[in-house]
């Protein structure tokens, strides 16, 4: 028999409705596998106290006890990513600057999952410093291990939150996604990530980053998941101005729709220099199996997709030198002891002292980027630029319903191989960072695994809003495929013995 | 020998809208003043990590009364810029305001305000009008130089800021303050800021002398000073060329206790805000039909207003000019004279006189606005009746001006308690005339030789009375009793 953390969210929903198990076992569940091998994982930075969880759950059981009715997501663990607010909950960005900081408020997300949707908060997941990275190496708290191999990365930035949902140690989780971290762990780690159309999911509460490339999305173990979660957390915001007032689907319904009248845009640029044999055929074999489902397969180009790299960099560095601003240990987190000199000496002390190596090096990349002299140059010019891939996708977009790719250009690489290595680090963007310069919505989900027994991500990237077409895409996959039950192993090496 | 060196002025006017009931980017209460601090604060005026700013749309609104008021042309479409430095008073490490160069648009291009000084008209042509947000409040014990320890209130921070740029025209001091003068009464007109406020103007002046750089006097803080400081550094300007020495381009700060300007860094040391787009807000359109709503809202403006007063009320276009300039005394003009269907022409005046003489001067001596006073406009429609019906003299009349505007009290009520009625009993007159003749032998010796002499002998009946007998009927009992 399965254990209880090891099923999808939607089916203990129904064995709650059904009165087969209690939201306290699926909870006790939960916490007794994090102690098993949240050691291991690292995927959390902050845990919820067994007992408070315990005491939410037992609440729920007995308000469903009485008839009464409770969220939608009915008391299940939800990961939460350590740069979403949470109120007097700490949220540190996994960064030595906000050690300490107790946001007073809930972010929107927040408020719809936990207060209304009626999640159990079971902890905040690690993360890359401010989600600068792609390996939650730059984490304060030090690094996630990946599920299927320990020595490995689970991706990143939204790196906890990819590892606890491939270890079981949440139903759902939250990630951000700015320029790929959420489909990076998902990709990584095995399981499904959904970054939706910027605008769809309202940021208020998300400390930015990247504020135009920025997107809150889910990580869950099956398209049907985040199909649930987008539909709690879509939605336009007054918080929030970018936020957009568009209808949103009924997520859930419409996944088991036929693809069969789908045309499907394969962009050669996705399978260039760089990209893993393994990936690539495994991919193709997804692809295939779409085919086999009736969808219609074109090719489409994504000609500027070489530029995406540093377009997407130095526009993230020129936002997080902003953004980051606000960091200066006056009014909370840490703050240099040596008072010494006037306000700005202090300022400069906390800031060179308490953000990691990564966030010093975008932040003065992104200010010399935006100085005087180097702002036309640069900024603008990579503006430019930004508007080119937009198009790019948009005449991609008049020959198919969505474009399909690998998520990733290969598997998860091992622990401090890149880090030393930013250039190349960057690089295992150029799959995902597009999609978020135009704005798009994209899914990634497992298709496979390559010789070392760790899985391929397979992306589905969608037209403006269509979040119920790259949802319906991949849930049709996915039950073809019929790999999302598998477990990561939590092991250290390769092939299964 | 020293050159004379045409002067040219540029300010920005950076002017709080008080009348704005929440901050610009959130739904605290702008309303700091006299506030418990840091208490009207919320995650998104203090900057906190996550918060988002959302436009307060009736900013957008005022922002367009001023615009039109001003003559501006409004940009139908706009978005603001992040301009980015580190101060204590900055939660977000950058303020959230407009830029109108790398693609950036602000709110409203051109304008322009009329100014009259000494009898001259002249067109003080504008750059541009743009909305940004104001920072915290920096609290000191004394000055900046010597206070152990710097607060700050954040109460403020948030609060929407209008700046109105003039191109570089000013020439004097003078049309400065006639300038900010006209300004003043837009702003007022357009009902969008209380001006009188305190911390709700703050001026950045741009000075120089034809030929040479310019400096950027920061930090006037109210429109009073503007003139003091204009001409405190064009007069160190000028002495710097006429002892032969070069000026630089520079940023000073007004310093309003000492009043004098202090460099605060020369050109190489200009800060880079490096001003980029802020994406948190979307771009802002403002349409025909927003445009035209506002503008059949909009009220009546000072000069126009002039105009109908000078048609319908006969005022000089000196008085109706003055009279307008601030609208509540205005107010009190229009529904002054229409308390009294007898009233004409020659009351308009009388009652615009009362306005722009006494209450002006007692206003200013006591640097409180009418409102704050507790006249009305009966008061001044009683003081011309009473004078008109002889009940007391002008001179009287002027005395009663304090107790009005202190207490509000009806003159009728003033007269009963103090008893300032004036005399023109004729009876009373002749025996009070009678007095002073027997009193002062020596003046009528003297007017039996000199005519003059009969203003002395009426003074003495007003000393008598201090001040209450009707000098006309005094003078002819007088008269006829001296020549008898």
């Amino acid at each position: 028999m399965n254990m209880l953390y090891e099923y999808m969210g939607y089916e203990l929903i129904d064995k709650i409705k059904n009165k087969e198990v209690s939201i306290q076992e699926i909870i006790q569940s939960h916490y007794k596998r994090i102690k098993e091998t949240e050691k291991l994982t690292h995927s959390f930075v902050y845990l919820t106290e067994e007992e408070k969880a315990l005491r939410k759950a037992k609440e729920c059981d007995e308000d469903l006890n009485k008839g009464k009715q409770i969220g939608r997501l009915y008391g299940l663990p939800l990961a939460n990513k350590d740069l979403i607010c949470i109120k007097d909950t700490p949220t540190t960005c996994c960064s030595e600057i906000l050690k300490g900081y107790y946001p007073p408020y809930n972010a929107t997300v927040i408020d719809k999952l936990i207060e209304k949707g009626g999640a159990i908060h079971i902890g905040n997941t690690n993360m890359d410093e401010f989600a600068m990275g792609s390996s939650t190496e730059t984490s304060c708290y030090g690094p996630s291990y990946n599920p299927w191999d320990l020595l490995r990365v689970p991706g990143g930035s939204s790196g906890g939150s990819g590892s606890a949902i491939a270890a079981g140690h949440a139903v759902f989780a939250l990630g951000s996604d700015t320029g790929g971290s959420i489909r990076s762990p998902a990709s990584y780690c095995g399981v499904v990530g959904l970054k939706p159309t910027y605008g769809r999911v309202s940021r208020y509460g998300l400390v930015a980053f990247a504020n135009s490339l920025d997107q809150i999305g889910p990580i869950t173990k099956c398209v049907y998941d985040s199909a649930i979660m987008l539909e709690i957390m879509a939605g336009k915001d007054p918080l929030d101005s970018t936020s957009v007032d568009i209808k949103c689907d009924n997520y859930t319904e419409v996944l088991t729709q036929s693809i069969e009248k789908k045309i499907l845009g394969v962009p050669e640029e996705f399978f260039g220099e760089g990209l893993a044999k393994s990936v690539k055929n495994s991919v193709e074999k997804a692809i295939k199996k779409l085919q086999s489902l009736g969808a219609k397969i074109v090719n489409v180009s994504i000609p500027h997709l070489e530029y995406t790299v540093p377009t997407y960099y130095l526009l993230c560095m020129s936002e997080a030198s902003s953004n980051l601003a606000r960091f200066d240990g006056l009014r909370y987190g840490k703050m240099s002891d040596d008072l010494g000199g006037d306000v700005f000496d202090v300022f400069s002390r906390t800031r060179g002292a308490e953000f990691g190596t990564e966030v010093r090096r975008r932040i003065m990349l992104g200010t010399y980027t935006l100085s005087a002299g180097y702002y036309d140059m640069y900024y603008i010019k990579a503006l430019k630029v930004r508007t080119l891939i937009k198009n790019d996708f948009q005449e991609a977009f008049k020959k198919c319903d969505s474009i399909v790719c690998p998520t990733m250009p290969t598997t998860a690489f091992k622990i401090g191989e890149l880090i030393d290595d930013p250039l190349q680090m960057y690089l295992m963007d150029i799959l995902t960072c597009p999609v978020n310069l135009a704005g798009l919505p994209a899914l990634s989900i497992p298709c496979g695994f390559d010789n070392n027994d760790l899985p391929i991500g397979f992306q589905i990237i969608g037209n403006y809003f269509d979040e119920s077409g790259i949802l319906n895409i991949g849930y049709q996959l996915e039950q073809e495929l019929n790999l999302f039950r598998k477990m990561a192993p939590i092991k250290t090496g390769g092939k299964k013995k | 020998m020293s050159k004379t060196h045409e002067v040219i002025i540029g300010l920005e006017v950076h002017i709080q809208l008080t009348n704005l009931k929440t901050k610009f980017f959130c739904s605290c209460n702008s309303d700091y003043r006299g506030v418990e601090p840091n208490t009207y604060i919320c995650p998104i005026c203090i900057g906190l990590p996550g918060s988002l700013p959302v436009i307060n749309k009736k900013a957008i609104e005022f922002a367009t009364r001023l615009a039109l008021a001003l003559d501006c042309d409004i940009n139908d479409t706009f978005w603001f810029y992040r301009k980015n430095y580190f101060y204590p008073d900055l939660p977000k490490g950058f303020q959230i305001s407009q830029y109108n160069k790398a693609g950036g648009k602000a709110f409203a291009d051109g304008g322009k305000i009329t100014i009259k000084l000494n009898g001259k008209k002249k067109e003080i042509i504008l750059n541009r009008i743009h909305l940004e947000e104001d920072p915290a409040r920096l609290v000191h014990k004394g000055t900046i130089a010597t206070s152990p320890y710097t607060l700050v209130d954040y109460n403020r921070s948030g609060v929407t800021l209008i700046e109105i740029v003039s191109e570089p025209v000013i020439g004097t001091p003078e049309e400065a303050r006639e300038y900010l003068k006209q300004l003043k009464s837009i702003v007022q007109y357009c009902g969008i800021s209380n001006l009188d406020l305190e911390g709700s103007v703050r001026v950045d002046a741009n000075i120089s002398l034809k030929g040479h750089p310019r400096s950027e006097v920061k930090n006037i803080n109210s429109f009073k000073e503007v003139e003091r400081a204009l001409k405190w550094e064009i007069q160190r300007q000028k002495n710097q060329l006429n002892r032969g020495k070069e000026l630089i381009q520079e940023t000073r700060h007004w310093d309003d206790k000492r009043r004098i300007t202090i460099s605060l860094r020369t050109k190489e040391f200009e800060q880079d805000y490096r001003y980029f787009p802020e994406q948190d807000l979307v771009p802002i359109e403002v349409d025909d039909k927003f445009i035209s709503n506002v503008k059949k809202e909009l009220p009546e403006m000072p000069n126009e207003r002039a105009k109908r007063f000078q048609q319908k009320y006969k005022l000089s276009e000196f008085d109706s000019e003055i009279l307008v300039l601030d609208k509540d005394i205005a107010d009190i003009f229009e529904i002054g004279i229409k308390k009294d269907k007898s009233f004409g022409p020659e009351e308009y005046k009388l009652y615009c006189n009362w306005l722009m003489g006494d209450i002006s001067r007692w206003l200013n001596d006591n640097n409180k606005s009418i409102t704050e006073t507790k006249l009305n406009a009966q008061h001044i429609v009683d003081l011309i009746n009473f004078i008109n019906e002889g009940k007391i003299t002008g001179k009287i009349g002027k005395t009663l001006v304090d107790e009005i505007m202190t207490k509000g009290t009806s003159i009728s009520n003033i007269l009963k308690k103090t008893g300032k009625q004036r005399i023109s009993d004729k009876e009373e007159i002749t025996q009070i005339v009678n007095d002073v003749i027997k009193e002062n032998p020596n003046i009528i010796q003297d007017y039996k030789t000199n005519p003059k002499a009969l203003q002395a002998l009426i003074g003495k009946c007003m000393q008598k009375t201090r001040g209450q007998i009707d000098p006309e009927i005094t003078k002819e009992i007088m008269l006829k009793l001296l020549n008898k």
